[in-house]
């Protein structure tokens, strides 16, 4: 079935959403400690953006998530894990998270 | 400049953090590490016979003593077989290092023989993990391994090492300094000051505490409190010895198997001073119709766990001790006559033993006749299931660190394990297990090590020749369906201690069962005592799981 034009735009959440920015120490195992925390603690994750920045040693993650009353949860149960260094609610960086989405979505 | 190979660097640091035991199984994948550990003139290996017992041998010792035990495994099984020992650990915030053998790094990711993603399976059971991929990195990675397992929220942390990261020549100019294990950062004062003043104006607070208080060694404080504002104290499974036994204000453990009048008085209290707990299901029961009446003050060193259950009136993040000397000096001393009057009335309704819970045979008589045997001094350990609750229900703790038992995790084959690791810490200590014939027979083969290291521990088998809590929870709550829950063979327990050169005696059928458990607990060496329990016995009362605390079935005061 060939892609509509709906199937290359990027999905609307549910509910509410959040904008998180995280620093974290850049190994392959980073992303799976990130993304298994949301899995296991039965947190939403609508978006992750992620890249290695400065010297390569560090990278930045960018995170859409469920603004609801689990979000004092998440941010405090990010900050657990040793490799996150900074963490950031970020929701005035809503507008160029969503444009990098429609972006990413549209990449043929 | 030292030159010195991956292993040896993890050896010589080690040595460095002050470990002199190491518990573990070799295989192909960690024996360089085993090499470089048979020239170590400081540490001593104690061969399990399988990596979970390694696990719960290393946890022994730190539980016993408070601070980062270490132990070891291969790859592949010996990797997967640790890991209930981790999980373990994590639930109940203990410190442990694990370094295990991997693969070399040009045969990751190619499912090579004995190859498993230990850094993977361990991640969410660990505090942190680590997969080293130089040897360099072992200078670093080693002292904060130990800074982790040991700092704030106490955790295993693992460090999963290829064989030829172990092999890997490395020359380097000095040792990295020692992270400093314990880290205080002070507790909002005005957060204190917020709970010192709830605390003054409440008129039927409990003070109700956890393991926290034991890992911040502030159960001495926490005492002082209870004291000082007359606050009567309940304790969880992982709390028990904050408050011996026998203390005025002690109600002993809260939750699904507290006796009624605990349960009764949380219903009315106004006020819950939290410290070092984290409102697990088995204490609290129905979370929306725990303590309904009362504000709550949550102390925790791990501030997400402050409102992650029920929400703090005021939330006091920071190390228990600091903590409790802050309020001390706010907190006005208190007779409070009329809860206390309140709660002895309860008591004096409910009582928490009935003469008959002691007849001859009975569970309360057998573990207080070893309480009276073992002396005070004693280290208990226990498996998981009806035995684990009985001694939680009777035991006479006196101390912090006295019980070790499988709280979060709940993992029946904890105990003998765990005795073998305490006894190797405090080797003039007693130390007794209390085990049931299921949980006893999830890591039987330790008794192999017990009689290898002549460790003189006890092993209190409480043998109903069944699963006796899932027994229970059929009969309750499965119309009576006891499906998979007895055993239709009887096990010798003590032909097969002897068999493992163990001494056993059996007081099934014994003339004098007296006289043969006072033989026993004297024995020099390890003994493994078999003790009859009748398979209907029960542990009362009991809050169904998912139902309020108030709602208390199976013993003689309830509806049911």
């Amino acid at each position: 079935m060939p892609a509509t034009e709906a199937d290359c735009m990027a999905a609307t959440p549910a509910g509410p959403t959040t904008i998180l920015c995280l620093t974290v120490n850049n190994h392959p195992g980073v992303m799976l400690q990130i993304c298994g925390l949301f899995a296991r603690r039965a947190f939403n994750l609508e978006g992750i953006l992620c890249t290695a920045i400065g010297r390569g040693d560090t990278s930045r993650i960018w995170l859409t998530v469920d603004a609801t009353d689990k979000l004092d949860q998440i941010v405090k149960q990010l900050a657990k894990l040793e490799d996150v260094l900074a963490i950031e609610e970020r929701p005035n960086a809503r507008e160029q998270v969503e444009a990098m989405a429609m972006m990413l979505a549209r990449i043929g | 400049m030292p030159k010195l190979n991956g292993a040896q660097i993890i050896i010589s640091q080690l040595e460095r953090q002050g470990i002199r035991l190491v518990t573990g199984i070799p295989g192909g994948a960690n024996l360089p590490l085993y090499e470089a550990l048979a020239r170590s003139t400081t540490i001593r290996h104690v061969l399990a016979r399988h990596e979970q017992g390694a696990g719960f041998i290393a946890q022994g010792m730190a539980r016993s003593t408070g601070r980062p035990a270490v132990c070891f495994a291969t790859s592949g099984p010996g990797a997967t077989n640790i890991l209930t020992a981790l999980a373990d650990a994590y639930l109940d915030s203990i410190p442990l290092v694990c370094i295990t053998g991997q693969v070399a790094r040009s045969l990751l990711g190619t499912d090579a023989f004995q190859e498993v993603d230990t850094y993977g399976m361990s991640m969410p059971i660990t505090k942190h993990n680590y997969l080293v991929r130089s040897a360099a990195d072992l200078l670093t990675i080693l002292p904060k391994a130990f800074h982790l397992a040991g700092s704030g929220r106490p955790g295993p942390v693992l460090i999963d090492v290829p064989k030829d990261v172990q092999t890997e020549m490395v020359e380097f100019a000095a040792w990295p300094e020692h992270c400093p294990t314990t880290d205080h950062r002070p507790s909002d004062p005005k957060s204190i000051a917020q709970a010192a003043l709830m605390i003054n104006e409440a008129s039927r607070p409990i003070l109700y505490l956890g393991g926290g208080v034991i890992h911040a060694n502030a159960a001495a404080e926490a005492r002082q409190l209870a004291e000082q504002a007359a606050i009567p104290t309940v304790m969880t499974l992982m709390g028990l010895g904050i408050l011996p036994n026998d203390h005025p204000l002690s109600l002993g453990m809260l939750g699904m198997h507290a006796c009624r009048a605990t349960n009764l008085a949380m219903e009315e209290c106004d006020l819950l001073i939290a410290a070092g707990v984290r409102f697990d299901d088995r204490a609290t029961g129905l979370i929306s119709a725990f303590c309904p009446q009362a504000k709550v003050i949550h102390l925790d060193i791990d501030a997400s766990e402050i409102g992650k259950l029920r929400p703090a009136d005021a939330g006091i993040t920071g190390d228990a001790r600091h903590a409790f000397a802050g309020l001390l000096p706010l907190v006005q001393p208190r007779q409070r006559q009329q809860w206390i009057d309140r709660i002895h009335r309860l008591q004096e309704d409910f009582p928490r033993f009935l003469p008959q819970s002691f007849a001859p045979g009975k569970p309360f008589q057998l573990i207080r006749r070893v309480a009276e045997l073992a002396g005070s001094e004693a280290v208990i350990s226990t498996d998981v299931g009806k035995h684990q609750m009985w001694v939680a229900q009777s035991y006479p703790f006196t101390a912090p660190r006295q019980l070790l038992t499988s709280g979060g995790l709940g993992t029946m084959g904890f105990g003998l394990p765990a005795a073998i690791g305490a006894s190797l810490a405090f080797p003039d200590r007693p130390v007794v297990c209390f085990s049931g014939d299921g949980s006893l027979q999830m890591n039987i083969q330790e008794l192999a090590t017990a009689v290898e290291q002549r460790t003189p521990i006890k092993i209190v088998v409480l043998n109903n020749q069944s699963l006796g809590l899932v027994r229970q929870q059929q009969r309750l709550f499965y119309q009576h369906h006891g499906f998979a829950s007895s055993y239709s063979i009887k096990v010798d327990f003590a032909a097969i201690a002897r068999g493992f050169g163990m001494r056993a005696v059996d007081l099934s059928g014994a003339t004098d069962p007296d006289l043969l458990l006072r033989e026993a607990m004297a024995e020099p060496g390890p003994c493994l005592i078999n003790a009859p329990i009748d398979i209907e016995e029960e542990v009362t009362p009991m809050v169904p799981p998912g139902a309020a605390n108030t709602t208390m079935i199976g013993d003689d005061y309830a509806s049911n």
